[in-house]
């Protein structure tokens, strides 16, 4: 069985984002990227089922600028086996995402698509679903445990309140949530390996797939900024400030 | 314009969430709900008495008992050809199911709506709230998700709209449910408590959670968070966590104890009424957005602090 795992590559999740000036997005000029992490938690358990027999070959996709190659590299020294990289200037939103994964999947007939829950640059949270959708697959989103057996996959969720398990038809989509695994570093070795692992170089025109954006920003403006408040002195001055916001009796 | 909302609910009562995508829904037109559910006739009678809803669905089958997107999303397929935007509250239910819902429908979604500004134009928050997008759909049917948050609760008595059972899209045989560990606690529910107290890494164990946050929380009849960092170390389960990843939540007070104020916890509390930190490290970013601070060693302060409510 395959698995392909889409990556993005976002501004790295250390670094504060500015909003740029004309209020047009969020700069990223000369600025840290990154793997989204939660995708470095989708190549991680990708790789532990190849590790475990479960999976022959990961297969990781990354749609967008050029130096997206940079986090194929990555998940190539993880220890992806090859990469696919569809270039595309410019953002290109979920939806567009999905249509094109879901033709990377016909092409490559995957038992599983692991990607991570939400990218931390839009937070959408959508695209598993979608490529779920466009596929009549199932979807095990949010999770936190994986385990297969034969054609049905096991997910435990991440769900309000609690945990759900449900056990879904294989091929299937699974979306991570941060508690599945602790991904791995890439050796310095494996950096150096991954430099000659195949990496195929195509657009959304190969596919045949339009990425014209349905939604267009207006603007970008930074959130109201909160004030700071006042330090209060002992435990004495918080119980009364509580009690004078009614807070405590 | 004619907007389904989702409602969510355990097959027996329905969730507040539900009432804020009401409030959504009713700023684009005329609001229908849809319930599905197995042997959820008593959600639909609940739903019916929301203020503000014209309408009520009820989409009674075994195949809708557990809310499985594959069988749930087909269904609201259907309904779409009869509504002009669909709006599910941004809980781990709606983020499930809706994109699926717009993939069929071949739309672009939109996630954690802050506010309508038009019928096209909605607000959103991106990198972890750290910017707010304005974004324009050129979709003719709208999919959104909102933040619950951010609207406020459509009054869940005085309505009395119209009740009208649908068939079922029958079991697509895709996913079944096995089983869930829901965590029960006396205390509110995070999303809709109106005092959270939550704790962080600073905590150093699991005991001391449960020794200094709970009684704290208890006393204030507050509901109990934690930090990723928390959560992680195992001090608190995973559905405490408050941040980009976990819960979004906008108490009256949030009292943050021991938590540095990383952007992402940020992300899922700083639109908090009051914020009270308590932390021993003067320069923790946690003061930047506290209206009261106070600098101290948790384990001191805490207990004294119960101790004096």
């Amino acid at each position: 069985m395959k698995v392909v795992v889409p990556v993005k590559r976002v501004l790295d999740y250390n670094v504060k984002p500015r909003v740029k000036a004309d209020g047009t997005g969020v700069d990223l000029a000369n600025v840290k990227m990154s793997m989204n992490p939660f995708d470095e938690i989708a190549v991680e358990e990708a790789l532990r089922l190849r590790e475990k027999g479960a999976a022959t070959e990961v297969i990781v996709v990354s749609i967008g600028e050029p130096k997206s190659q940079d986090t194929l590299r990555t998940a190539l020294a993880m220890g992806a086996d090859r990469a696919i990289l569809i270039t595309h200037e410019g953002g290109v939103e979920p939806l567009g995402v999905a249509k094109l994964l879901a033709k990377v999947v016909e092409e490559e007939q995957p038992g599983l698509v692991i990607l991570g829950k939400q990218a931390i640059d839009d937070d959408n949270n959508q695209t598993g679903q979608m490529l779920a959708a466009l596929l009549g697959w199932a979807q095990g989103t949010f999770a936190s445990k994986v385990e297969i057996d034969g054609e049905r996959v096991k997910v435990t969720r991440e769900v309000d309140g609690g945990l759900e398990t449900l056990d879904l038809k294989m091929p299937a989509i699974v979306t991570t949530d941060l508690r599945l695994n602790e991904p791995r570093y890439a050796s310095l070795p494996n950096i150096m390996k991954a430099k000659s692992k195949p990496l195929a170089n195509k657009t959304p025109a190969d596919y045949g797939v339009d990425v014209t954006a349905r939604l267009s920003v207006v603007s970008v403006e930074e959130p109201p900024k909160r004030q700071a408040g006042a330090k209060v002195a002992d435990v004495d001055e918080l119980v009364m400030k509580l009690k004078a916001m009614g807070v405590a009796k | 314009m004619k907007t389904l909302v989702w409602v969510e609910h355990d097959n027996t009562n329905m969730k507040d969430a539900t009432l804020a995508a009401v409030t959504a829904a009713s700023k684009l037109g005329e609001v229908h709900v849809l319930v599905a559910g197995e042997g959820c006739a008593a959600v639909g009678e609940q739903a019916a008495k929301i203020a503000g809803v014209a309408k009520v669905h009820v989409a009674d089958d075994a195949a809708y008992g557990h809310g499985l997107a594959e069988n749930v999303a087909p269904l609201i397929v259907d309904l779409m050809g009869h509504h002009d935007a669909f709006i599910a509250s941004a809980t781990t239910t709606g983020k499930n199911i809706a994109p699926r819902v717009a993939a069929l429908l071949d739309v672009m979604q939109i996630s954690e709506v802050l506010s309508v500004i038009d019928e096209n134009t909605f607000t959103r928050p991106i990198y972890a709230g750290a910017a707010i997008a304005t974004v324009k759909t050129s979709d003719a049917k709208k999919v959104l998700t909102i933040r619950g948050t951010a609207f406020e609760k459509a009054e869940a008595e005085g309505g009395s709209a119209e009740i009208e059972a649908i068939g079922s899209s029958g079991d697509k045989g895709l996913s079944s449910f096995v089983g869930a560990e829901i965590a029960t606690s006396a205390r509110p529910e995070l999303t809709s408590a109106k005092i959270i107290v939550s704790g962080g890494r600073a905590l150093a164990n699991g005991e001391n959670f449960h020794a200094l946050i709970e009684p704290l929380a208890d006393k204030l009849g507050a509901a109990v968070g934690a930090s990723r960092a928390a959560v992680d170390a195992g001090y608190a389960p995973n559905d405490y966590q408050v941040g980009q990843t976990g819960k979004i939540v906008a108490p009256e007070v949030y009292i943050a104890v021991g938590i540095s104020g990383a952007i992402q916890h940020l992300a899922g509390m700083k639109d908090s009424k009051v914020i009270v930190a308590i932390n021993k490290d003067e320069d923790a970013p946690i003061f930047q957005v506290a209206d009261i601070g106070l600098v101290g060693d948790l384990f001191k302060v805490v207990p004294e602090l119960t101790e004096k409510l």
